[in-house]
């Protein structure tokens, strides 16, 4: 299997990732040296196999739902590239 | 003084022969002198460090001293620490500096009263084998300073290696603190997924991170796996144990020990004068009264393309949470909030993030999750499975930890694949959750060696044993780099 230049722009773009038309050239031929490592899976019969997500069988803890944070909006905003009165700013998305 | 172990700090400090300040002082000038062409640490804050000296003094002075309180400690920039820039080596987080602490750290600082160093240096998000992914260059390996520390923890092994820390954090994704340990002459522990809390060691893939310490040895290792580890609410898959000291075993005699050689990492792909340092270490062990036995993992060549879905994939979702709002990087010309996204996102990864994130984004999209994502997830399955039957049969797994020693600054940069089969031994025990380690075990024309060690789930009391007697017939582990004194 190759990817096309097409597809690693629609990958990019779904990934929210700007390539330029030269970048993604580039990144073609990396992707798809990585893809022929990965093939190696596919001559493996795994019929019957369970997938395994996670090396402990673990399941979600539930807690109670009660109040465990303390409010530190402010110090959890100093590190954001812009807010105002305590809300994240970004560009205009509805008009 | 720098060279002691930590065992032996602590009883200076203990003694008061030293203090906190006048040791952390030490390892500050050394970082200093060494640090400008070694590159061991992103960030270093002399004042920060030497408030908490005092503090371990004074808790020293009043009689409520832990085992390691006063002991300095480097600290990979992949961990949280509230006041500490922390970058991640990336760019996208080259202004971040945390407003809270990593489990890992808290316990570090605040229970056990150990004193950081600095943030070390790593491949970007945990993401490479050699340290060159970093946004804030490459690593020189203190043993041949025109070779690659290893990575992704490759700060943290030059910081020991160079002694301007006498121990540090790491994190094994795929072998992040193994294999820079094994090419840096260190001893480095991944314990079984689970053990030590991910909370504020920023994710690279969750169901593989694992923390973990680097030192000079494996008692040393042993005393930092104690203060690291417990179960944390605040990680979902946390594991609720009883503590446990991982010192309790180490001079246990290794009679009747089974050590399993996996025939697949014994075969080609391995240079050969690391795979008679390793055969060496085997003789030493049978010398200790260990049997050798004959195991095998038949899958194991399928760890590396089953991981390299796997990881991405993880990576690619979340890593989706840097996108210029929150915090981080933002790009500083962008059109609307996809652009926005897009050009932060563009400008503020590195190349290998970027590759890794669009073989996730691709691996998980309709149409190729069952062929790619499930499939992997299948092998992942039989990979465990052949550990589980190994197992069986022995009591602890050795092989070499890496197929090479330290390669050249730049040798494998520009070719992901041949980069991604220098974790060729390690991935597989990330895969399955297993806890492992890697010891130094001799030397190839001037550069070290490592073995790898891998115990069955929460065996790493075990491993830490085995990994002590050697180290007490052998002084691999003592060995210095030549110009670190």
């Amino acid at each position: 299997m190759s990817l096309t230049l097409e597809q690693v722009q629609r990958i990019a773009h779904l990934a929210r990732v700007e390539v330029s038309e030269s970048e993604a050239l580039a990144t073609q031929g990396q992707l798809n040296g990585i893809f022929e490592l990965i093939e190696q899976m596919q001559a493996v019969d795994t019929r019957g196999v369970e997938p395994m997500a996670h090396a402990q069988d673990l399941s979600q803890r539930l807690r109670d739902d009660a109040v465990t944070e303390a409010d530190r909006r402010a110090a959890y905003q100093s590190v954001a590239p812009e807010t105002e009165a305590g809300l994240y700013l970004v560009p205009k998305v509805i008009e | 003084m720098i060279h002691s172990s930590l065992k032996a700090l602590s009883a200076a400090l203990a003694s008061r022969q030293i203090s906190s300040v006048e040791l952390s002082t030490l390892f500050l000038d050394r970082i200093d002198r060494l640090n400008p062409e070694i590159n061991a640490f992103v960030t270093v804050d002399r004042e920060k460090t030497l408030a908490m000296a005092r503090a371990a003094d004074a808790r020293i002075a009043a009689g409520n001293a832990g085992p390691l309180t006063g002991i300095p400690i480097a600290q990979k920039d992949i961990f949280c620490a509230e006041g500490w820039l922390t970058t991640c080596g990336s760019r996208m987080l080259s202004n971040f500096v945390s407003p809270y602490d990593a489990t890992v750290i808290r316990k570090m600082h605040a229970e056990a009263g150990m004193v950081s160093l600095g943030k070390t240096n790593m491949d970007e998000f945990a993401m490479g084998s050699s340290n060159e992914t970093s946004y804030f260059g490459s690593v020189k390996n203190p043993w041949d300073r025109s070779r690659v520390p290893g990575g992704s923890s490759g700060g943290s092994a030059a910081a020991i290696a160079a002694r301007m820390a006498p121990a540090a954090t790491g994190t094994d994704t795929g072998g992040s603190i193994r294999q820079p340990a094994g090419l840096c002459n260190l001893t480095g522990l991944k314990p079984t997924y689970g053990v030590v809390s991910r909370y504020g060691m920023i994710a690279f893939a969750s169901s593989l991170d694992q923390g973990g310490p680097m030192a000079g040895s494996a008692e040393d290792c042993a005393l930092l796996l104690n203060t690291m580890v417990g179960f944390d609410e605040r990680d979902s898959t946390s594991l609720d144990r009883p503590a446990e000291d991982y010192a309790r075993d180490l001079d246990k005699p290794l009679a009747g020990l089974r050590i399993g050689l996996p025939k697949e990492f014994f075969g080609e792909g391995c240079d050969a004068k690391v795979m008679a340092a390793v055969q060496s270490a085997i003789d030493e062990y049978r010398k200790l009264g260990a049997t050798i036995v004959d195991v095998s993992l038949p899958n194991s060549h399928l760890s590396v393309p089953a991981y390299y879905v796997i990881a991405p994939a993880e990576a690619s979702s979340n890593l989706s949470r840097f996108d210029g709002v929150r915090y981080g990087y933002r790009a500083p010309e962008y059109g609307n909030l996809d652009d926005m996204y897009a050009k932060t996102r563009a400008q503020g990864f590195g190349g290998e993030v970027k590759r890794r994130i669009l073989i996730g984004t691709y691996v998980l999209s309709h149409g190729y999750y069952d062929a790619y994502y499930l499939q992997a997830q299948r092998i992942r399955r039989l990979i465990a499975n052949d550990f589980v039957e190994a197992f069986k049969t022995c009591d602890v797994i050795l092989g070499p930890t890496s197929p090479s020693t330290a390669f050249k600054l730049g040798e494998k940069s520009a070719d992901p694949v041949q980069m991604y089969l220098s974790d060729i031994y390690t991935i597989a025990v990330n895969l399955a959750g297993l806890p492992g380690m890697s010891l130094p075990c001799g030397f190839v024309d001037g550069l070290p060696v490592g073995m790898q060690l891998i115990g069955n789930y929460f065996d790493e009391a075990r491993l830490l044993n085995v990994a002590h007697r050697y180290q007490q017939v052998c002084d691999w582990h003592l060995r210095r780099p030549d110009g670190i004194d």
